[in-house]
């Protein structure tokens, strides 16, 4: 059989989880890290990440809304798929899952962002004409208050709807770490250290990508960067990413020592099938490369010039890096045999539902829904925008 | 007053939750299946659903009581706890009126490949080959009587071609 090498059990021979599969937890893991970086603000008091606050809220909302959908290419019958949700089984992680995106959506991203845009929400609700102000009419729920004391409650409940957010998009993301890491018949996955493993490269990716967003837009602006801002965020994008790299090691060396039976198995694929999405793309470029020059940038001197090249090549290889990981994880999950006698191969489709275009597709579109909420929620400081309003 | 006035939008948007909570369980009214829950998780009216659905199978009995001659050779053979129709397809049509359908002779070549395909995961004992090595084309009932596989015991085309109408 073509694509076979070995012993396949029949129901071995097709990946049935796709492309879409690696980008779903792969977009789920820059909402988590998009949020944990705008916590650092709100929760931990970081001022010099206060410029990247709105636009790392915004980010992490328009990937959320994202989330979803590769799910949704993937199903059979996208239709059926509210079923789960108004027949909830305990048993079932994905209808689980489902709620904690909607409380993370809901309860913790739209309340944060409505709380922090409220101010300007309302006037712009005074200011703008047609149709926008009938949307930020609609988006003031009829409240015009925006007194001190309003502003200052709603200052107070924004910290206290962060606080429950960081523990909230560990559980979302943790989730998603937990479908793999829980499924005690594939080798591959089954490890309690999944879940944190997951989190962890979701924080860096997440980082990565808000970081080049902001690079990108400042720039697009026509703005200067602000590289205290983007010097801190690499700074926790550098020491986040260093623990990442301890616990997939850790798996690692953990799986070489405890060497299983399924080890020999798995070793080969590795050195085999996966040799350049994990050991060339996942480890050395998208890991150690962006943790060496991360590394040079904290102990050297560089020219603010030198320092954005590096930022943006380490942003770029990070979001490779931990795109691999998710790839090696969800494909490579589907490529050996349970009996340990064989391998197959993934073959990606070009045009299809689950094919390439579409997984491009649905990469591209949260950058879409974000250019939407940046205009309708400019996170630009609050004079620039408000000389904005008035000029409309 | 005043002291309410200034959290008042919060409860705004506490009062979306609560329209999204009583949305969800009017719409859950109308979209659960009236019967989900009756025996279990799942909806209870499904099993006569199923149950209605027509019989495609027949079962062996029904097929020896016609080609007893067949049924004979089969019960002495590797073949004896193979039912009739795993090999045949569903035959409930033809069995209730025989004339109404005539059962096509499955291809050999392809049939016996499906089980006797040589793979590590299979018994030690259990037949198993090469198919271009071992027959290179030729079908497998030139050598073997399918309903009783064993070399020697009634091989030949007159065998394989079934029984008694």
């Amino acid at each position: 059989m073509s694509g076979v090498e070995g012993y396949m059990y029949p129901n071995e021979v097709t990946l049935y989880w796709s492309v879409l599969i690696v980008l779903y937890p792969y977009i789920t893991g820059l909402v988590a890290g998009a949020f944990i970086l705008a916590s650092l603000e709100r929760v931990f008091r970081v001022d010099a990440v206060k410029p990247i606050y709105r636009l790392a809220l915004l980010t992490a909302l328009a990937f959320l809304l994202d989330a979803p959908l590769p799910l949704q290419f993937h199903l059979g019958h996208p239709e059926r798929s509210y079923e789960m949700y108004f027949t909830p089984h305990a048993t079932s992680a994905m209808a689980m899952f489902g709620y904690v995106y909607m409380w993370y959506l809901m309860a913790v991203l739209v309340f944060e962002i409505w709380l922090d845009y409220r101010r300007e929400i309302v006037l712009l609700s005074q200011q703008s004409k047609g149709l926008m102000r009938v949307i930020y009419k609609i988006m003031t729920l009829g409240s015009n208050n925006i007194s001190e004391r309003s502003l200052r409650i709603d200052e107070k409940v924004g910290w206290i709807v962060t606080l429950i957010g960081i523990p909230s998009a560990f559980l979302l993301h943790g989730y998603v770490g937990f479908i793999f890491g829980s499924l005690k018949s594939n080798p591959w996955w089954s490890s309690p250290l999944m879940p944190v493993v997951f989190i962890f490269s979701a924080m860096v990716s997440g980082i990565a990508a808000v970081m080049l967003i902001y690079m990108a837009v400042t720039k697009l602006r026509h703005q200067k960067i602000d590289m205290r801002c983007v010097d801190a965020v690499a700074m926790y994008m550098f020491y986040i990413f260093i623990i990442d790299f301890s616990l997939e090691m850790l798996d690692l060396v953990h799986r070489i020592y405890e060497a299983d039976e399924s080890f020999r198995s798995l070793d080969f694929m590795v050195h085999t099938k996966l040799y350049f999405s994990q050991i060339v793309l996942q480890i050395f470029i998208g890991t150690l490369v962006p943790l060496i020059l991360l590394f040079l940038t904290q102990v050297g001197q560089f020219g603010e010039i030198a320092r954005k090249r590096i930022y943006v090549l380490c942003g770029s290889l990070i979001l490779i890096g931990v795109f691999a990981m998710r790839w090696n994880v969800v494909i490579g999950g589907q490529l050996f045999s349970k009996s340990f006698l064989g391998y197959t191969t993934y073959k990606m489709a070009l045009v299809t539902r689950e094919g390439l275009l579409a997984a491009i597709g649905l990469t591209i579109l949260p950058l879409f829904f974000l250019w939407v909420l940046l205009k309708l929620l400019p996170p630009w400081p609050k004079k620039e925008m408000q000389e904005a309003a008035a000029g409309d | 007053m005043s002291g309410f006035k200034d959290v008042s939008h919060l409860f705004r948007f506490a009062g979306l939750f609560v329209i999204a909570f009583l949305v969800f369980l009017v719409v859950r009214v109308y979209v659960v299946p009236k019967s989900f829950g009756e025996y279990g998780h799942y909806r209870a009216a499904a099993i006569g659903e199923i149950a209605a659905h027509p019989i495609k199978f027949a079962g062996h009995q029904a097929c020896e009581s016609c080609h007893s001659d067949i049924a004979d050779t089969k019960a002495k053979g590797a073949h004896a706890h193979v039912n009739c129709e795993a090999c045949h397809g569903a035959l409930a049509t033809h069995a209730n009126d025989p004339s109404s359908m005539t059962p096509v002779k499955p291809d050999t070549l392809v049939l016996c490949a499906r089980c006797h395909t040589a793979s590590a995961a299979k018994p030690k004992g259990f037949p198993q080959v090469n198919p271009a090595d071992h027959m290179g084309g030729v079908p497998c009932q030139t050598c073997h009587n399918p309903h009783s596989p064993a070399i020697g015991s009634d091989t030949g085309k007159g065998a394989a071609a079934g029984g008694t109408k």
